[in-house]
């Protein structure tokens, strides 16, 4: 029975591995098959060009890390794009002129030896970028993590309303230019394997090479692969257990003898990490920070990706991510036109892009009430949602007036 | 002598703290008065009125917390369709100018106040059947995330509607004076705020207090099973209260709309304030709601018009969020709120 149990967890596994060789293949290729894929007859023209999948995958990045939040440790975060936030404008602080008054340069590509302002690597700015937002998580978890459920969304939308009124403020502190107003911080400089690369063929900066598109496309997936890992080893390990035992049950799990403050600030720190890796790279692949990037609609974006591919399941997020980024960059604004081509009277005007949001509160909200547990559920917040959970006694009036505050048979 | 190091000791250092907040908040106050009175006075006056219109806005979000401990995110949609549709109503359907006379547009609006509350009112209960009402057993944070959604919905309904310009209606309500002390000035439309929102409160409480329904929705709101114990139709007193808040945010629009022009997405900005108003008083209670909401647009219209510190409304947000999160973290239950054994 054991063995019938293990061989076929392995076959599943044998099988999730194929998979994710064949995507991983088909993401080397991408950018040579895209030119074919995109005369296709009928599809063609739905097809994401390397750009937007570039972006696509960024925003996938952020979805994977505030699904850590929300997903495994059940903190509803409303504030992630404060983390999206300061990602960015790390990499505006440490590669790109916008310190002019300090010149200092440590593996910049792509700039004169001349260029005034602080330019170091931007791979060493990645990680960098990732501390920082860390540490800023942290900042903002201490005091609020205290705070349960909904008010800790209140709190953390709060925070995400504070930082890019700040970033778009904050040009004159005290006449120090720190981030440079609502104009934001531009140009960032591109990532690139510097001359040392250039000696072997690969392209000295990106931004520069005929080939920029492919390049940091390459570039995303291997941040989006480091975290998928980070994700999945995180979610099976100690932490990562204590991170579902708060989920199911805050008090069972204080009384287990999990230290609830610790480990919610780790969720925080550890989801806010990858928000600022991402918005770290998307600035570079925009070439700047500007504060009207960052506003609520994208934090309920994200969340809206983790709740359409499915609460705490990695795939899912995958998943969902990448469906809504490819509307959100391309696909509701090829759709329009095809809606507009086609020639249906009252349409000829109409442009989905202009309701995006509200295409997502639809799917939001069909997505709580027919299938709270997303495209590709979690085992375990599957059993979570059918069972109910002992943590928020409620009053059921669909089940003819019963009280399901506790149920004996699940204790 | 003893009895007050008995005190200081048993104070903590988080109250310390927020104290001395609250202290440094009076001495800037109290600098600003002294340097310019009569602006002073002026400032709390406009602070007064958006406070009102706040208020009535922060009682739907305390209404709807303190029976399904759900923050309706949608509310403040809720209210700037209302205030859109009331435009309509307004210009096109009544056709009021200013040149109509003044029992026309007194007429006019009681009219308009009714059909949109009425109509917001039946609106509101008709979201909480079709999107929160299948949740009730479902996790806490599915309901909240399933108003977000909502509250998207509502906003771009209005989009849809009535496109990104800012719908408005002519000044029916004269900007003149209706009392004039030395520099001190008080329009009739300041005053028109009151006028309508004052009896509205008074009936809200008489209905809260007073009737049976009211009573049903106050012991729901402490205890919902016991109350289902007693006999007393959870479902329905559910239903009213969203048909209340419904109605309190159809007023607000229109009073909103009197004062200021109106867009699809004026809702969330201001919902956002509202609902902080509705913590700061300590959420569930009606009448913190007024007092944290006249606290809040008493800080607003300071931040924005004091001479002396004042940041400018460039902050105007951060300042509203920084005040909900220092209450959070060192009061959670709010000014006039009960502790709760969730501490929040």
């Amino acid at each position: 029975m054991t063995d019938l149990g293990t061989r076929a967890r392995s076959a599943a596994g044998n099988r999730n591995a194929v998979a994710v060789a064949v995507l991983l293949v088909l993401a080397l290729i991408y950018p040579t098959i895209f030119p074919t894929l995109a005369k296709l007859p009928v599809i063609g023209d739905f097809v994401p060009s390397t750009d937007s999948m570039v972006v696509m995958i960024v925003f996938t990045t952020m979805a994977i890390g505030l699904n850590m939040v929300v997903g495994y440790a059940g903190l509803l975060d409303l504030g992630y794009v404060a983390f999206y936030a300061v990602g960015a404008y790390t990499a505006g602080w440490f590669a790109s002129q916008q310190f002019d008054q300090v010149s200092f340069q440590f593996g910049g590509v792509g700039i004169v030896e001349s260029l005034p302002g602080i330019h170091i690597s931007m791979w060493i700015v990645l990680p960098v970028a990732g501390l920082l937002t860390m540490l800023a998580g942290i900042a903002i978890g201490l005091p609020t993590l205290r705070l349960r459920g909904d008010y800790l969304a209140i709190v953390t939308l709060g925070f995400g309303e504070i930082v890019p009124q700040f970033v778009r403020n904050a040009d004159s502190i005290g006449g120090f230019d720190l981030t440079h107003g609502t104009f934001g911080i531009s140009p960032i400089d591109s990532l690139g394997f510097g001359a040392l690369g250039a000696a072997i063929g690969l392209p000295e900066s990106f931004r520069q090479s005929s080939e920029r598109a492919q390049w940091y496309f390459w570039t995303a997936v291997v941040i989006l692969l480091i975290t998928v890992f980070c994700s999945v080893r995180l979610r099976d390990s100690r932490l990562g257990r204590a991170w579902i035992a708060i989920r199911e049950d805050e008090t069972a799990a204080a009384a287990m003898g999990i230290p609830l403050m610790r480990t919610k600030t780790w969720a925080y720190a550890l989801g806010a990490f990858f928000g600022g890796v991402a918005g770290a790279f998307y600035a570079s692949f925009k070439g700047g920070a500007f504060p009207a990037d960052f506003y609520f609609n994208i934090s309920v974006f994200l969340l809206c990706m983790v709740i359409l591919g499915g609460m705490g399941s990695v795939w899912g997020v995958i998943l969902g991510g990448m469906i809504l980024g490819y509307l959100n960059v391309e696909g509701l604004a090829t759709i329009g036109s095809k809606i507009q081509q086609s020639g249906i009277p009252s349409f000829e005007s109409f442009d989905p892009t202009k309701y995006q949001f509200g295409i997502y509160g639809i799917i939001i909200v069909v997505m709580m009430l027919f299938r709270p547990t997303g495209l590709i559920p979690e085992r375990r917040h599957k059993i979570e949602m059918e069972e109910g959970v002992h943590d928020t006694p409620f009053y059921d009036v669909q089940l003819e007036g019963t009280l399901t505050d506790r149920d004996p048979s699940d204790d | 002598m003893s009895d007050t190091t008995a005190k200081l000791k048993g104070a903590s250092v988080t109250d310390l703290i927020g104290l001395s907040l609250v202290g440094l908040l009076v001495f800037w106050l109290a600098v600003n008065f002294v340097k310019e009175p009569a602006d002073f006075i002026n400032i709390s006056l406009i602070g007064l009125t958006n406070g009102t219109i706040f208020g009535i806005v922060a009682l739907g979000y305390t209404l709807v917390y303190g029976i399904l401990q759900l923050i309706n995110f949608a509310h403040g949609d809720v209210f700037a369709l209302s205030g859109l549709v009331a435009s309509t109503v307004i210009v096109s359907v009544l056709g009021l100018d200013e040149a109509s006379s003044v029992a026309v547009i007194i007429g006019g609006l009681a009219v308009t106040l009714l059909v949109i509350m009425t109509g917001f009112a039946l609106f509101n209960a008709s979201i909480e059947r079709i999107a929160y009402k299948p949740l009730r057993s479902a996790p806490r944070l599915a309901p909240l995330i399933t108003a977000i959604g909502v509250s998207f919905i509502v906003q771009n309904i209005g989009l849809a509607i009535y496109g990104v310009n800012y719908q408005t209606v002519p000044n029916f309500i004269p900007r003149t004076d209706a009392i004039h002390i030395g520099d001190i000035s008080y329009s009739w439309s300041k005053a028109s705020v009151l006028i309508i929102v004052v009896p509205l409160l008074l009936v809200l409480s008489w209905f809260v207090r007073s009737t049976k329904q009211g009573k049903a929705m106050r012991a729901v709101a402490q205890d919902t099973e016991a109350s289902a114990m007693m006999g007393i139709d959870v479902n329905r007193t559910i239903s009213v209260t969203f048909l209340l808040a419904g109605a309190l945010a159809g007023a607000a629009g229109i009073i909103y709309l009197l004062q200021f022009n109106m867009r699809y997405d004026t809702g969330f900005e201001l919902g956002l304030i509202a609902f902080t108003a509705a913590v700061l008083g300590g959420i569930g209670n009606l009448t913190g709601a007024v007092v944290g909401a006249l606290i809040i647009g008493f800080i607003q219209a300071f931040n924005e018009g004091l001479g002396w510190l004042a940041p400018g409304s460039d902050w105007t947000r951060s300042m509203v969020f920084g005040i909900l999160i220092l209450i959070l973290v060192f009061r959670p239950e709010g000014i006039l709120g009960e502790q709760t054994p969730e501490g929040a």
